[in-house]
């Protein structure tokens, strides 16, 4: 769990693995360095392979940005709990967190590099979702 | 339909134990097909909506299953967790306090078609709305509790020569027929759960 104060909007990475959400999160600071909002999250509550929405909606705050927070995510569970997640936010957060269909380790980086030059949201979700369709 | 605070309790503690009991199958189920966590993770969540015993009993019947939902969605993990988390939150949410069966009918295809739009997906696709699908059917068909819980475990039954198209067992394609759909496994065993302690009587 990292994160910076930016108005760039913020990346979130959601692994089953933490080991995968921490490794890809090291890559994103790689290109960007502090320039994005960026926070990771993997594993169930009980430190096992999985998602949980509790750690989710923690990374979800870590990384947040008024410009709103990109999750990236990797396999089933961790897309239906990240959507859960955002079902579960505040009102007026909610329209401003996007799942993006896309690799995890791809996305997030090209995510971030996007976030890192200002772009807005629908941008960053766009570039995720694009670059490997 | 209308549960005292004794019934909600033993309500609860049947469900649980439905789960908790068959935890071992669950995951062999998934383990065949999925990536092996299923009973645990289904264990974690319902002991630890026994956790919240007796004050959850204390709530009204949709106050209780909305707390159920709930605990499940931040406990289970995997993609279960907001599924039959959300089953349980909207049907907590779609029935009044004092509910008649026609109620929980109506309740039960609202929280079927959220559980529809979270997981994106509908019945055929050897899932757990393989068995929440045309259970309901016999519940709005006006089916006595043993009509009920021998469909659900006919529909857990009737996923394993289906091919997967969702959830992990997806991605293995044809080798996913042969196997009974874990998700669909544990929705039989809690509707068995279920209906064995409301004790439906048969209706038109």
């Amino acid at each position: 769990m990292n994160s910076s104060n930016s108005g760039n909007v913020g990346i979130v990475i959601v692994s089953h693995s933490p080991k995968i959400a921490e490794g890809a999160a090291d890559m994103v600071r790689q290109m960007v360095g502090s320039a994005v909002p960026l926070a990771w999250t993997g594993g169930d509550i009980d430190g096992g392979l999985g998602t949980n929405v509790a750690g989710i909606l923690e990374a979800i705050e870590a990384a947040w940005s008024p410009a709103g927070v990109a999750v990236l995510v990797d396999l089933g569970g961790a897309e239906t709990n990240s959507e859960m997640a955002v079902e579960m936010l505040p009102e007026d957060r909610r329209a401003r967190v996007v799942v993006c269909n896309a690799p995890v380790v791809e996305g997030a980086v090209i995510a971030a590099t996007e976030s890192s030059g200002g772009s807005p949201l629908a941008a960053v979700k766009r570039s995720a979702e694009e670059f490997y369709a | 339909m209308s549960l005292d605070r004794a019934a909600r309790e033993k309500l609860v503690r049947a469900l649980a134990e439905s789960v908790i009991q068959h935890a071992d199958e669950l995951t062999s189920l998934d383990q065949a097909i999925g990536d092996g966590d299923h009973g645990l993770n289904m264990k974690r969540g319902f002991e630890a909506v026994l956790a919240t015993l007796p004050g959850l009993a204390d709530k009204s019947l949709p106050e209780m299953l909305k707390a159920i939902g709930m605990t499940l969605v931040m406990k289970v993990g995997g993609a279960s967790g907001p599924l039959v988390g959300t089953f349980f939150m909207e049907l907590g949410k779609a029935l009044p306090e004092q509910s008649i069966r026609a109620d929980l009918v109506a309740a039960t295809a609202k929280a079927i078609d959220a559980v529809k739009a979270r997981g994106r997906s509908e019945a055929g696709q050897k899932t757990l709305l393989d068995v929440l699908v045309p259970v309901q059917v016999v519940l709005a068909g006006g089916g006595d509790a043993k009509a009920i819980a021998a469909e659900a475990a006919q529909a857990a039954d009737r996923t394993t020569p289906m091919l997967a198209i969702r959830g992990r067992a997806s991605f293995l394609g044809e080798r996913s027929i042969g196997h009974m759909d874990p998700g669909s496994r544990s929705a039989s065993l809690l509707i068995g759960a279920a209906v064995k302690v409301l004790e439906f009587e048969a209706s038109s």
